[in-house]
């Protein structure tokens, strides 16, 4: 690459010394962010697991309450999500600008089915009164194996605050990235990158992958406790 | 116990003096030996490995001799003597509340006899609070919704303040109280001036009018597990685990009784939070441990707790 | 450095006409920059502001305890005092003083970057830390909040009937601030250092900046997840943190105590580093030790993340647990004693003159050592179980945090004052604020080592009246040294039209910083420098000639 072309590549920042250098600290500036997201949900999934510890019976009870299908398909989804994700990318590094925008306009939709599909979710708590606060009423058991075991129900309770602070800051993640890959879809299909510059969406993709992680982790500590077919 | 820990803070002082003392001067007389003069310049160092370890190692090892002291004052501190007396302190947003075993009743005091073990069985009504009683060089939170513990001997008779050292809201700083320390003849008059029953009596009281009886029976048959000796002995639970039936125990079980089921019984057993009340559980809890003391012939507490089925005559139930 | 032919030579000690602080007058192009130097400012003049507001309410405290009764404000009113000090200094001032001001101006200069990685998050760190500025200023004017700054539950979530939930978002607000400088210093340092600028090389600042900027990304994120608990379960009734609806008010204390000690590293690193670049300079030397100094941030900062429990000796955890916490918290102490030896060394045989910059290290060595020793006390848990929660653990933290981090940021200050404004600021006063500074900062705070180890608790709005000759004197002291911040101003603000022109390197210092001009043009360099020298070469550097009289261009 010669220093004309760099100096009229219009994405190049005047900071940098080259695309190169550009391209270097954007990826390790992203995948820093991402470890501070880490650390940020670390803090949740640690008071997660210590109330895990201590009222498992509980925590049991509620997790059986959860609509396994609803968190089960929005786990398949978000999943397909990562792979167009992965997709999108390939296109951008091809050159291929309508291929790209498909792919972010299909990630974006799987995001959004994500978030109706937990909509729904949300709105069967409401219904089962499994909502913390003043209308919380749990009197369901856990059920170990056959057996029926009571369970305090302000624990159980403490399991649903858990349940919506975890999955409604996931969620406000899911929001965040619909928005920024609607942006991205319309910066691909106005050409604005390249097949020597598309940093943006492989960064995006990173924040994708993250989200889609943390609900990997999510879905079996928060749904699949001693679950029995 | 005092004069243990003013030992090594006298000991850490004088290190850290020295320490202090020596980087003081150090820095003075080098600055100015060194000062800037015509004609000289100043050397290049790199450094020194050797004295980088050295100065690394053993200043090290001289703080794993305060960790040890330390360490081991601590230890003490958080290991009270199996025969302490036990006094009951419920601290509540701004004034302290002590029940002793007797039934003696105060606010904001705490009298105690010379040479006697006591050791403080602490919860809180409300937020966290902390027991503070600087001459004693003492001091534990008390927190909401379990015991904390803290014990001591008094030496010296006297007053000794007491302070809440948890901020806790507007009147943190009037939370204050006395330690009234008596030699033991002084401390058994004013123990006998005291009102209500002793802690246990109160106890088995609450103990029968709650319908606790009905099925903690002294038999084997009662729904729940039999109290008899249950204090301080090994219980396994249904979950495969076995605990020690400690103070919180005893109090988590009535607050929470689902959290660890005894092997062999049902979660059957209704919550009392927000029932009783915390005076009330600690006169419950006192109950519970008084069944695992040999009989004491004298005051004479039944082994059976006499089963009253019906209302409760003189217990505030909140 | 090269100069281009177009442009006329300009003599050391005239202040170039273009500079970054001539390049726009307009108000659009001082809050829409993204250059780091211009950032650097806004946050001089915003940081600055929060610390006289806590600096006030410290006056209000210390009038208030010059009487055993609460006789100047109600006692809840006092509760709030002492809670919106502890937030604005440790939030909005302690945090970003050094890095987000300093470090945003030097660091780019001093690795021979044009910028920071990235200019407009760099921006974005700025409003962020203005918007949660703002919406602390209005929590505070609402009524306020009295939780004191460490928030414990149930009282915070449940007992506290003040603005709880404000106080909470401004500093989650705060902390996204702090987390972008240090994610932008951290890719900075990476990828765009000057050619020939290998790790070895580096200013000990920049290794200071970069250990505290890892702090800063990896624990921030903590604090922020803990506030936002906090405020759902005041605004839901959540029970993660009260024990009546089955939570643990403990937990609360370890998510937040997980934060808020390795921020206390976050705060005392990039002084050190301070100290780290003024001494070598005063004393015409390399640093002693400069690969362990370097490395003992990195180990500072890393060990600094094991011993938050040490905050919780009393607070209900168990034996073996804080053994372990102990013990850790002696190891952590290592390394910064690591440093204080080797700022101590290097003054041998070197050629050492006094200038505020120096003696401002100075201070900040003793002060620091007092302070970093009673904290040693403190990790004798023997000693803790009787002081914590009294004046003993407030005089330790305002050893480090005042003694330390201010003294190492006035130093900083004076340093590069030069560099930042192209003016010297007048010696004679400077001198005497410092001693200003220096006496009244020990006459307040060393009192209440006394005072805590006596049994006086913290946060108290009225006391028993024996410690009252104590508390009088902690007061005077507190108005000496306000007399000693507010002197600079003055003099700082006077330099800007008054003080001598500076030239480019006022001090004879090592460091590209100085290679360019002061100030320095928006985009730091003419040319990339080549670094082929280690750092501070100050057998190569010539001593700093008398400054010329300012000539008028």
């Amino acid at each position: 690459m010669t220093a004309d072309h760099e100096a009229h590549n219009p994405a190049l920042l005047h900071h940098f010394a080259d695309a190169q250098q550009q391209k270097n600290a954007a990826s390790l500036g992203m995948w820093l962010f991402l470890v501070t997201e880490i650390m940020f949900f670390g803090g949740m999934f640690c008071a997660y697991l210590i109330y895990r510890l201590a009222y498992f019976n509980a925590f049991a009870a509620g997790s059986q309450q959860l609509n396994i299908w609803m968190g089960g398909i929005n786990t398949a989804v978000l999943i397909v999500s990562s792979v167009t994700v992965v997709l999108a990318v390939k296109a951008a590094e091809a050159g291929k600008r309508k291929l790209l925008t498909g792919y972010l306009v299909v990630t974006v939709l799987l995001g959004m089915t994500f978030l109706v599909i937990k909509g729904f979710e949300y709105a069967e708590k409401f219904e089962k009164h499994h909502v913390p606060g003043s209308t919380f009423n749990f009197t369901e058991k856990f059920d170990d194996n056959g057996k029926q075991i009571d369970v305090n129900p302000k624990e159980a309770e403490l399991f649903f605050s858990l349940y919506f602070v975890m999955t409604g800051m996931h969620a406000l993640h899911m929001v965040i990235g619909c928005g920024l890959f609607s942006t991205l879809a319309v910066l691909a299909w106005k050409g604005h990158f390249t097949a020597n510059y598309f940093t943006p969406i492989e960064n995006g993709g990173l924040y994708w992958h993250l989200v889609d992680i943390i609900w990997i982790y999510l879905f079996p500590l928060l749904y699949l406790i001693s679950r029995h077919t | 116990m005092a004069s243990q820990v003013d030992a090594v803070y006298i000991y850490l002082l004088l290190v850290s003096g020295a320490m202090t003392a020596l980087i003081f001067i150090a820095v003075a007389v080098l600055s100015i030996k060194y000062r800037r003069q015509p004609g000289r310049e100043a050397v290049q160092i790199e450094g020194s490995t050797i004295l980088e370890v050295s100065w690394s190692i053993i200043p090290f090892f001289v703080m794993v001799t305060f960790f040890i002291w330390g360490a081991v004052i601590f230890f003490k501190e958080r290991t009270p003597p199996a025969d302490a007396t036990e006094v009951y302190v419920v601290a509540k947003q701004w004034m302290w509340k002590v029940e002793h075993m007797e039934g003696q009743r105060e606010i904001n005091e705490l009298h105690v006899p010379t040479g006697q073990d006591i050791k403080l069985i602490m919860t809180s009504q409300d937020v966290i609070h902390s027991f503070f009683i600087p001459a004693f060089r003492l001091k534990q939170d008390v927190l909401p919704g379990r015991y904390t513990t803290l014990w001591f001997k008094a030496t010296k008779p006297g007053h000794y303040h007491l302070f809440c050292a948890e901020y806790c809201g507007t009147m943190h700083s009037g939370m204050g109280g006395d330690i009234v320390v008596m030699e033991p003849q002084d401390y058994a008059l004013w123990a006998a001036g005291g009102a209500s029953a002793p802690l246990q009596e109160t106890g088995m009281e609450l103990f029968a009018a709650f319908g606790c009886s009905t099925c903690h029976r002294s038999d084997a048959q009662g729904r729940g597990p039999n109290l008899q000796g249950l204090y301080n002995s090994r219980v396994p639970l249904e979950d495969g685990r076995t605990v020690t039936a400690d103070d919180n125990y005893v109090r988590e079980s009535i607050l929470d009784p689902t959290a660890k089921i005894v092997k062999g019984y049902m979660p059957v057993m209704p919550t009392f939070q927000g029932i009783v009340s915390d005076d009330q559980l600690n006169a419950l809890v006192a109950y519970v441990k008084s069944l695992s003391q040999p009989p004491t012939g004298t005051a004479g507490l039944q082994n059976e707790p006499v089963a009253s089925p019906a209302q409760p005559q003189n217990v505030q139930v909140q | 450095m090269a100069i281009k032919a177009a442009t006329p030579v300009i003599p050391a000690n005239q202040v170039p006409k273009l500079n970054y602080l001539t390049n726009g007058y307009t108000l659009k192009s001082w809050l829409l920059t993204t250059d780091h130097k211009r950032i650097a400012i806004l946050y001089l003049i915003s940081v600055s502001a929060f610390f006289f507001l806590g600096g006030f309410f410290a006056m209000l405290i210390r009038l208030e305890l010059l009487t055993p009764e609460g006789d100047l404000m109600q006692a809840d009113t006092y509760n709030k005092v002492f809670t919106m000090h502890g937030i604005v200094m440790v939030f909005f001032f302690l945090i970003p003083v050094v890095p987000a001001i300093l470090g945003n101006f030097v660091l780019p200069l001093m690795v021979g970057a044009k910028d920071l990685a990235f200019p407009r998050i760099n921006l974005l760190s700025w409003y962020l830390y203005i918007a949660a500025g703002v919406l602390f200023l209005h929590c505070m004017l609402s009524g306020g909040v009295d939780t004191g700054w460490t928030f414990y539950t149930p009282y915070s979530t449940a007992a506290s009937n003040t603005n709880v939930i404000e106080a909470g978002l401004a500093i989650f607000i705060a902390g996204f601030s702090s987390i972008f400088t240090g994610l932008n210093f951290i890719v900075t340092v990476h990828r765009m250092r000057a050619p020939g600028l290998t790790w070895s090389r580096l200013p000990l600042f920049i290794w200071s900046t970069y250990a505290t900027s890892l702090v800063m990304i990896l624990g921030t994120p903590v604090i922020a997840i803990t506030m936002v608990l906090v405020v759902a379960e005041r605004l839901l009734h959540l029970g993660i943190f009260d024990p009546n609806l089955g939570g643990d008010p403990v937990l609360f204390q370890h998510l937040f105590w997980f934060y808020s000690h390795p921020a206390v590293y976050i705060m005392i690193l990039p002084s050190m580093g301070v100290i780290s670049e003024i001494v070598p300079c005063f004393a015409r030397k390399r640093v002693f030790g400069y690969k362990f100094v370097a490395l003992s941030s990195v180990a500072i900062a890393v060990f600094g993340f094991l011993v938050w429990a040490h905050h919780l000796f009393v607070a209900g955890i168990s034996l073996y647990a804080a053994l372990i916490f102990s013990f850790l918290s002696f190891v952590v102490a290592v390394p910064s004693a690591i440093k204080v030896f080797n700022w101590t060394a290097t003054l041998y045989k070197g050629s050492i003159t006094y200038a505020t910059p120096m003696l401002y290290a100075f201070g900040f060595i003793g002060l620091f050592t007092i302070g970093g020793l009673t904290g040693i006390m403190l990790a004798t848990i023997g000693v803790d179980v009787h002081v914590t929660d009294t004046y003993f653990v407030i005089a330790h933290f305002h050893y480090v945090m005042v003694g330390g981090v201010l003294m190492g940021y006035l130093g900083g200050l004076h340093f590069w004052w030069p560099k930042i404004t192209g003016r010297m600021y007048p010696e004679g006063w400077a001198k005497l604020s410092a001693l200003f500074v220096f006496v009244g900062f020990n006459l307040t705070f060393f009192p209440q080592f006394i005072l805590g180890y006596l049994g006086m608790p913290r946060r108290y709005w009225q006391y028993p009246p024996e410690f009252q000759v104590l508390n009088v004197l902690s007061t005077a002291g507190a108005s000496i040294l306000a007399v000693g911040y507010l002197l600079p101003m003055i003099y700082l603000l006077w330099s800007l039209r008054y003080g001598p022109l500076a030239g480019d390197n006022p001090w004879g210092a090592a460091g590209l910083e100085w290679k360019t001009a002061s100030p320095p043009p928006t985009f730091n360099f003419d040319e990339t420098p080549v670094v082929t020298w280690e750092a501070y070469n100050y057998d190569e550097i010539p001593e700093p000639k008398e400054l010329e009289a300012p000539v008028a261009r």
